[in-house]
């Protein structure tokens, strides 16, 4: 099975042949349709033209392979989807191996990995994958053994009658010649072994003995690298002086395209050095240029005078508000953000005569056929994309600009091409999260009853920058969400749990906000709300209010909420990508300082498959939401950010972080997605808890450059 | 260009190329030793991190005009079949979710527990803070660290 980790196509396929005369089926655990299956043989895996995203095989020695087709960027689903196959096939985990399926532009559906999406499109299909060859190793060994299915029981990759046992091994022949049953029972799901199980991450031993995994360890023979000088956002290209560049030693050739100075060379460092003494004028594409500044002065006319889109209207907020007793009002601010994962972007392009290779990180292979069969002008099925896993993508790589540069290059060079980004690139580089400004307003009743919401914001290409039907809509009688954009040259993408990242701290903020008005408990106050939206629902509820509910009381309980002497806490809940999160922060004031020493964090993502990945998604959702918004700040002077490398592009790091406690209700509920959910609530809980021991709202991210968080020391475990 | 003789995991090798290039790129580029990981390229982040003799260093801003007789470690080098007391201790917790920080938490973590085998909590969070992981599993780095010295002992 060694030979197997080869990562050139067409070997795989070929010793996944000689390995044959097992059983091998194709099935798709991403495609949108119901989840067709069929017995394939080798030859027809070979010349496949089959519509297959995955495939199911089990060999004579005992071996299972599961082909994983979605793009794994650290979310574990090269772990996670194979553990659901094999628990259905009730197969022995450590027979299994899994292996990253390629992007086949004929045989393969969609294969992307973004919004958290995955797991609950594809729970089905995965566990049906399974329980079909089961059945089919069962029907054959029923055949074998002369007996009914009914009288055979499966169990760790074994038929059983009685005293005797089978091995899915040598019953995979026979097996194959069966035909693909049409229904096929599932497991009951209290009779899990894998599911629910921590297991492990598949590529550990690779990951950490350094082996060449990810697109930046991609070399190949006659290879050209390429780095790319690219405008500030706004301005173009004017003139170019490369004279001396090309000197440089290792330097092969300066050229330019749309806009773009490309230096390639024969390795990275000269293209480095050389990328510092390149001389580049650039020239505004029309008027000004956009600095911070400008940004701001933009949100607030805009907030005052914008004719808004209104994306949800209940009852009439004029009236409510006319008629309130209190209101409450307040203004949240965002910066851009830069994914910034640690891999930078990356490809590997060789456009042919007959066809283009892709090879590198990317979340959309799709998008990047496309692209690359665009530019050369060939039909996408002469273009194949082999995925690399991605050194984090955070949303960066669903787009495919740094596939198209490579393209690009390695058509005019003729030549296979690695594209490689500078940290710098990276950064200056944009797709950024969109910088936001929301603006809250609460009515109150003189019994201290919300009785009117409004939000409207302001993003910088940001779309919709609100998420109208998410809570409190459904529980306030009269509401109003309104959403403006400015369009802006600087290039804005989904980033992590695309405008929740924000939202949802302000939005939970400005809760606790309302309810210190209201003189209510903030736990309290929440489940008032959702009892509201229970009993007397105000227009359409798009989320599980029971669900909701069962987070808020769970991590009230976990934290010991209102129960605790000298620590302030703060809550945060949110319906967040198909997931509910509730998190509740604890900071202690020492020094006359408020220290944050530890959040708790409860989420129901109905079932837990694999505890130790879904415990890492958490965690790292949370100190992801945490960095974000207490570190992390992206300014402009004239299109282009003042940040440029992590000396300013500020990260989290471990000194920073608090404790973090994770809970999870398993309720049986088909499992929904865990890459995205548990970032947005903590921004919230954090200054939730920062305002309780403190007296100091924060409003505006990144926290520590705030006026209120002057000489304020967080999270040092002191 | 010049020449240059490299001792890397107890290996001779020779590389022809200018005096400035960092060891991270030779390494890389050169020598197919990819397990070293470029990120940000300033020592800002530890993603490119090797030994040299028994101490951590950031290979991204080390020339290898530098390095002369010093030997290198690298990721590839920490043990011969990858069961240095680290690699298991991360394999055990299972510490990475994209993993590309993690080979240089791992040659920064070997570097730290060989000179402090004992480490207090406060000393690992010290000894691990320099490392950036964009995933935060900042949490598992601490108890792999952990682990690691218990296993030593
Ligand atoms: S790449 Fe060397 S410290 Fe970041
Ligand atoms: S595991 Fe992804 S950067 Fe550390």
């Amino acid at each position: 099975m060694e030979k197997e980790l080869k990562t050139n196509r067409r070997d795989f396929l070929k010793i996944f042949a000689t390995a044959g005369g097992g059983l091998l089926i194709g099935f798709n655990w991403t495609g949108c349709d119901s989840p067709k299956m069929k017995v394939v043989s080798d030859e027809e895996v070979l010349n496949s033209a089959l519509n297959f995203n995955s495939y199911l095989s089990i060999s004579p020695t005992d071996h299972v392979v599961i082909f994983s087709p979605n793009p794994e960027l650290g979310q574990n689903i090269k772990t996670s989807f194979p553990m659901i196959v094999a628990e259905e096939l009730d197969v022995d985990w450590s027979k299994v191996r899994v292996q990253q399926a390629f992007l086949d532009t004929e045989k393969y559906d969609r294969q992307v990995t973004g919004g958290s999406g995955a797991m609950p499109h594809s729970w089905e299909r995965l566990r049906t994958a399974g329980a079909t060859a089961r059945q089919m190793l069962m029907e054959a060994a029923a055949k074998r053994l002369g007996v009914s299915v009914s009288d055979l029981k499966t169990e760790n990759g074994h038929v059983i009658h009685g005293s005797k046992k089978l091995t899915y091994g040598e019953l995979a022949n026979e097996a194959a010649l069966i035909p693909v049953p049409e229904n096929v029972k599932l497991k009951n799901i209290n009779d899990f072994k894998i599911i629910g199980t921590p297991v492990k991450n598949v590529d550990n031993k690779a990951m950490f003995t350094g082996q060449p995994l990810y697109g930046l360890d991609i070399y190949r023979e006659g290879m050209v690298h390429a780095m790319i000088q690219r405008p500030p956002f706004g301005m173009k290209l004017k003139s170019v002086d490369a004279e001396a560049v090309k000197q440089i030693k290792g330097v092969k050739d300066v050229l330019t395209f749309k806009n773009n100075v490309a230096i390639v060379g024969d390795s990275t460092w000269p293209l480095m050095k050389a990328r510092k003494q390149l001389k580049v004028q650039y020239e505004p594409i029309d008027g000004k240029l956009e600095s911070t500044a400008f940004h701001n002065q933009v949100f607030d006319e805009m907030l005052n005078t914008g004719k808004g889109d209104v994306k949800r209207q209940d009852g009439d907020v004029r009236t409510a508000f006319s008629s309130a007793a209190k209101v409450v009002k307040s203004e949240y601010q965002c910066p851009f953000l830069s994914h910034s994962p640690m891999e930078p972007m990356n490809f590997f392009a060789h456009v042919k005569a007959d066809g283009v290779e892709l090879v590198g990180p990317t979340q959309t292979p799709d998008r990047a056929r496309n692209a690359a069969a665009e530019i050369c002008g060939v039909s996408p099925d002469k273009v194949t994309v082999e995925m690399t896993r991605l050194g984090g993508g955070f949303g960066r790589r669903l787009r495919a600009d740094f596939v198209e540069e490579a393209v690009e290059l390695s058509k005019m060079l003729n030549a296979p091409v690695k594209l490689t980004w500078s940290r710098e690139d990276d950064i200056t580089g944009g797709a950024y999260r969109p910088a936001v400004k929301y603006r809250f307003e609460a009515a109150l009743d003189k019994d201290n009853k919300l009785i009117g919401y409004k939000l409207r914001g302001v993003g910088i290409n940001a779309g919709n920058c609100t998420r109208e039907n998410n809570f409190p809509s459904g529980s306030v009688d009269n509401l109003l969400i309104e959403s403006l954009e400015y369009k802006s040259p600087i290039t804005t993408n989904a980033w992590r749990a695309p405008i929740t990242n924000f939202l949802a701290f302000a939005e939970q903020s400005f809760l606790d906000e309302v309810a210190e008005a209201a003189g209510k408990d903030p736990v309290a106050f929440r489940l008032e709300l959702l009892d509201r939206a229970k009993s007397n629902p105000v227009g359409e509820i798009h989320y599980d209010i029971d669900r909701m509910r069962k987070v808020v009381e769970t991590v009230a309980e976990k934290s010991g909420w209102g129960n605790k002497q000298g620590v302030s806490q703060g809550i945060s809940v949110y319906f967040s990508h198909r997931s509910y999160v509730g998190q509740v922060a604890e900071a202690r004031m020492v020094n006359g300082a408020p220290v944050l020493d530890k959040i708790y964090a409860v989420t129901d993502c109905g079932i837990v498959v694999n505890p130790t990945g879904a415990d890492q998604q958490v965690r790292g959702g949370m100190v992801d939401g945490m960095g974000h918004a207490m570190f992390t700040n992206m300014t402009f002077t004239d299109g282009i950010s003042d940040q440029k490398n992590f000396d300013s592009y500020r990260l989290i790091k471990m000194k920073e972080i608090p404790e973090i406690e994770t809970h999870f209700i398993d309720n049986g509920i088909d499992p929904t997605g865990l890459g995205e959910p548990a970032l947005p609530p903590t921004g919230g809980a954090i200054a939730n808890a920062i305002y309780k021991a403190s007296g100091k709202r924060v409003r505006n991210q990144p926290f520590m450059e705030q006026e209120e968080m002057k000489n304020v020391k967080l999270a040092d475990p002191a | 260009m010049a020449n240059y003789k490299l001792q890397i995991n107890g290996k001779s090798y020779e590389v022809d190329v200018d005096e400035d290039t960092p060891l991270l790129w030779v390494l890389r580029d050169n020598l197919g030793l990819v397990g070293t990981k470029y990120s940000c390229g300033i020592a800002q982040c530890g993603a490119c991190t090797v030994h040299i003799n028994d101490e951590a260093v950031r290979s991204c801003v080390l020339p290898v005009s530098a390095v002369k007789n010093d030997k290198v470690t690298t990721i590839e080098g920490l043990s011969e079949k990858g069961d240095h007391p680290v690699q298991k201790a991360w394999e055990e917790v299972d510490v990475a979710q994209c993993g590309y920080c993690q080979a240089g938490q791992i040659m920064t973590a070997a570097a730290f527990l060989k000179k402090y085998p004992s480490p207090s909590d406060e000393e690992i969070v010290e000894g691990m803070n320099a490392n950036i992981c964009r995933c935060g599993t900042y949490h598992r780095i601490k108890e792999a660290v952990k682990l690691a010295s218990a296993k030593t002992k």
